[in-house]
């Protein structure tokens, strides 16, 4: 059985791949779905913190409860990013994130 | 209610009831001032007997250790400056019926004479400086209104504000004065102060600055040098004002007290020494100015100056010693006799040259006048008694007071002895002057052409004058006015002979002087003109002013342009505008962009707590 390092190093490998994905990609679905790898690897060490932190044989299901919190907002947010991602498009005509520069001070 | 609380506010419900019920109505409005003035002036005789000296207190301000106190006492000098002012304030009441009788706007001109004698009579019955203080800016504001009386006249408006902004500077000083007094005695009231003075243990530089502070004050009320120039332009004002404020009884008001603050005087040797020389110096330079004046009523301005120099002059003598005694309480005395006769005389001058402006269509050039003894005899002839009292001849009145003035400096200090002489012999020098170029020779103008005697309520106030200027300097009289319990006033010590001879000699000196010199003369037969212009004073302040003002106003504007403008207001526009301009930067306009600072923000925080947490 892999150990709770081995877990938070594949946590922090995902975490790495959806920052780096989040800082350098240019396709905002792209950029999204990186997102959803960074809350992945977050998921993943809080079910392995859950699981090596019970007492007397049984896991601390609190973590566990937390992850299922967090699926379900992140199912409502990606239904809501996906609508402003199309919306944007409608507006935009481009899923590029260099030519959204409107905000620049 | 006791009677001196009645005396002081009878002349109040005088100017109320004319101000908010009889305005409409002139004739009233005279009435009722006149009639107030008439009873304050019944009232104020039993008083003069009666050994009332407190009349009755009632604490008016209390914080912390100030308490303030509105109480009134009728002693010593009060009671006799009293009836100077109830009744010279009567006989000017009586004489305005008659010299203001056209005028539009007399009742107002009546409801300010009222508020006059209000605030007059507050100063002289005030127990304490705090409430002589309030009253004293009292009787500068009525002075104001009533010298701005005519307030179309240019000249008029611009005299007033003159007498009120040069009395404001004295009146700076008078409370600092008074603030060290509360500070070193920790009281104002003038028994109490008297008291802790007896007992010692003061600070006598102290009491000298404070002296000199209180002094200010009389400077300023008195008109005493350098802050004269207001009194010679208060002369616009209506010729019954100058007789009654600007002559016998609110410019008296600073030489009363220091009269009544002459047991601080004595123990502030310095401040009796300004208040001799500043009084001496003031009694020469108008008694200057005055012989070469051509208009009446700044003659008799300059006059009242130089006499008021006379009595700051005596009042500062309280604090030299003659035989190892204190002369305190006999200087005091003096001074305030010659207060006393000078309101007679001084205001039977101002208003027979009220009557006289009245008579010739209100001229007031002196040598425009002339041949009036003909056409006004009763008006010449108390003329020339007060003109024969202000000169010193025995026996009226201003040769006693005059005498017992310059006694004190006969015995203390030669070279004021001198001045106060030689100013003498001015006086009666320039009062003759006056007098030949008026009523001698023939009418030179239109005025005096057709000028008639004027009538007999005009009249009836010089004649009581006229008897007041004659007797009042023998010494039953100022049995009344200064009280059997003062101790009397100074006689000179030794070469008595030689003091009367000088001071007879210098006045019929000065008489034939200005009679041989200005008989039968249609003009200035030597104009002085720096004198004719007093020496320039009123010049001199506008450049000091001027120059000032200029000075105040860079200064001012070089702390609004660097300091205000450039570092306050810009500055912290520029800085605002920088800070933005660093923050901007961070708004890149890139979704990744603020992915990457967000990023940092949150390495940073972490940072921050696991540091802070180990």
């Amino acid at each position: 059985m892999p150990s709770l390092n081995e877990y938070l190093m594949v946590s922090g490998l995902l975490f790495a791949i959806g920052l780096a994905g989040v800082l350098f990609r240019r396709n905002i679905i792209v950029i999204f779905m990186c997102l959803e790898i960074m809350l992945s690897a977050a998921n993943l060490s809080l079910v392995a913190f859950s699981r090596f932190s019970g007492q007397g044989g049984l896991p601390d299901y609190d973590a566990q409860v937390l992850v299922f919190f967090v699926i379900t907002v992140a199912a409502a947010e990606v239904a809501v990013g996906l609508a402003i991602i199309v919306a944007l498009f409608r507006a935009r005509r481009t899923v590029h994130v260099e030519d959204l520069t409107s905000m620049r001070g | 209610m006791t009677t001196a609380f009645l005396i002081l506010l009878l002349p109040l419900v005088s100017a109320l009831a004319i101000l908010l019920g009889v305005k409409r109505n002139p004739g009233a409005s005279a009435l009722v001032s006149v009639g107030s003035a008439g009873l304050c002036f019944l009232l104020a005789l039993p008083l003069l007997g009666a050994d009332n000296d407190a009349a009755g207190s009632f604490t008016w301000l209390a914080v912390g250790g100030l308490r303030l106190e509105i109480g009134l006492e009728v002693g010593g000098l009060a009671r006799g400056m009293l009836l100077v002012v109830t009744l010279v304030g009567l006989l000017v009441h009586v004489f305005s019926m008659g010299y203001m009788r056209d005028d539009e706007a007399k009742a107002r001109y009546f409801a300010g004479l009222s508020l006059f004698m209000f605030s007059m009579t507050g100063i002289v019955l005030a127990d304490n400086l705090a409430m002589m203080f309030i009253f004293w800016e009292l009787v500068g504001v009525s002075s104001y209104l009533l010298i701005g009386h005519w307030f179309q006249k240019n000249s008029a408006a611009e005299a007033s504000k003159k007498a009120f902004l040069v009395n404001r500077i004295g009146d700076f000083g008078f409370m600092i004065g008074i603030l060290l007094l509360w500070g070193s005695l920790g009281t104002v009231n003038f028994g109490e102060m008297a008291g802790r003075l007896s007992e010692g243990g003061y600070d006598a530089t102290l009491m000298n600055w404070a002296m000199v502070c209180i002094f200010c004050g009389a400077v300023g009320k008195s008109a005493q040098v350098p802050l004269h120039v207001w009194l010679p332009d208060a002369m616009e004002g209506p010729t019954p004002v100058s007789a009654l404020i600007h002559a016998a009884t609110m410019v008296a008001a600073g030489v009363f007290m220091l009269a009544k603050m002459a047991f601080v005087i004595a123990v502030a040797p310095t401040a009796a020494g300004v208040v001799q020389h500043v009084g001496a110096l003031t009694a020469l330079l108008a008694a200057l100015l005055a012989t070469q004046q051509a208009d009446i009523k700044k003659i008799l301005a300059y006059s009242t100056l130089s006499q008021l120099g006379y009595m700051v002059m005596a009042v500062g003598f309280a604090g030299a010693q003659h035989g190892g005694a204190a002369v305190g309480e006999v200087a005091a005395n003096s001074g305030f006799f010659h207060l006393y006769t000078h309101a007679f005389f001084k205001a039977l001058l101002f208003l027979g040259s009220g009557a006289i402006i009245y008579a010739c269509h209100h001229e007031q050039d002196i040598w425009k006048m002339g041949g009036l003894r003909r056409s006004m005899p009763a008006t010449a002839a108390t003329f020339l008694i007060g003109t024969a009292a202000l000169a010193g001849l025995p026996p009226l009145s201003g040769f006693w007071s005059k005498d017992s003035v310059l006694a004190l400096a006969w015995d203390n200090n030669p070279l004021l002895f001198a001045v106060g002489a030689f100013t003498a012999f001015l006086t009666a020098f320039y009062m003759t002057r006056l007098c030949v170029v008026v009523f001698f020779g023939e009418p030179r103008g239109g005025g005096a052409r057709g000028a008639k005697e004027v009538a007999p309520v005009m009249l009836a106030p010089l004649y009581v004058l006229a008897a007041g200027a004659v007797v009042a300097g023998f010494p039953f009289a100022y049995g009344w006015f200064i009280g059997g319990g003062g101790a009397g006033i100074a006689h000179p010590h030794g070469g008595k002979a030689l003091f009367l001879t000088i001071l007879i000699g210098l006045a019929l000196a000065g008489i034939a002087a200005g009679y041989l010199l200005y008989r039968d003369r249609e003009e200035e037969p030597f104009p002085l003109k720096a004198l004719a212009d007093k020496l320039y004073i009123d010049e001199a302040y506008l450049v000091v002013v001027r120059v000032f003002q200029d000075a105040v106003a860079y200064v001012a504007k070089s702390v609004d342009q660097l300091l205000i403008d450039g570092l306050l207001v810009r500055g912290s526009a520029r800085l605002a505008a920088g800070v933005g301009g660093l923050l901007r930067g961070m708004q890149v306009g890139n979704l990744q962009g603020y992915a990457f600072l967000f990023g940092l923000g949150v390495v940073f925080v972490i940072y921050i707590i696991t540091t802070a947490v180990r």
